[in-house]
């Protein structure tokens, strides 16, 4: 399963509630405002590297460099550009968007 | 792959439209087939070819017009969610006695029946909304 977030942990609690509830072995890939949920020295910086222990995270290259936080991104989470995107896509067979 | 895409956020809102449009042209570069683009709630919005974005801005609207021409993309918005915004094409504007008519060019208006049957036949569906 490949779990989609797009708004800042700041904004809303769809970063949380994803990773409470996304199985083991999936993936987690954060987009538009949800990149920020993939930068050091935040709030949720200790729940994204705890959950990082049974999921992958994704971060979208474009929107971290959109927000300038590309060189602040959490060691263990993978960035990926939109040809990125498309094989994570391509790659799991059930995709979640956490609107 | 065959890759259904549905948009449910309007243009120049957060980046539903912009996200979804590099998507499907990434998904394009990498041989994938998009069967269908389905525009629903205020994304039908990204239907009108009315907008004049100031110069140096993209151009959201005809940016999808232009990538359906390209590559014979199916982009469809819901009539019901179009019929609340005031987005119609000519047929449609004439049946409900309206002076206008601002489908762009690459759209079409249809049910959501079609969103269903992306759904059916597609691999995969990807969201992309508020």
């Amino acid at each position: 399963m490949l779990h989609i977030v797009n708004k800042s942990p700041f904004d809303r609690n769809s970063l949380e509630s994803c990773l409470r509830l996304a199985k083991k072995g999936s993936a987690v890939l954060l987009i538009e405002d949800g990149v920020y949920g993939a930068t050091k020295g935040s709030s949720v910086e200790v729940k994204v590297q705890g959950a990082m222990a049974n999921l992958k995270v994704y971060a979208l290259g474009a929107d971290l460099q959109a927000r300038g936080v590309a060189d602040r991104v959490l060691d263990g989470v993978t960035v990926v550009d939109y040809g990125g995107f498309v094989d994570l896509v391509a790659d799991h067979s059930n995709l979640q968007s956490w609107l | 792959m065959k890759i259904g895409v549905l948009v449910s956020e309007g243009p120049y809102t957060h980046q539903a439209s912009d996200s979804a449009y590099n998507f499907v042209k990434a998904a394009i570069e990498k041989g994938h087939e998009i069967y269908r683009v389905f525009f629903y709630h205020d994304g039908v919005n990204n239907a009108t070819r009315l907008t004049e974005p100031p110069r140096d801005d993209r151009n959201i609207v005809n940016r999808w017009s232009e990538l359906s021409k390209q590559h014979n993309l199916d982009l469809v918005v819901c009539i019901a969610a179009a019929q609340r915004r005031g987005i119609m094409d000519a047929n449609e504007a004439k049946r409900q006695g309206k002076d206008a008519d601002n489908l762009a060019e690459g759209f079409r208006i249809s049910g959501l029946g079609q969103l269903v049957e992306a759904g059916i036949q597609c691999d995969r569906l990807v969201t992309f909304g508020d």
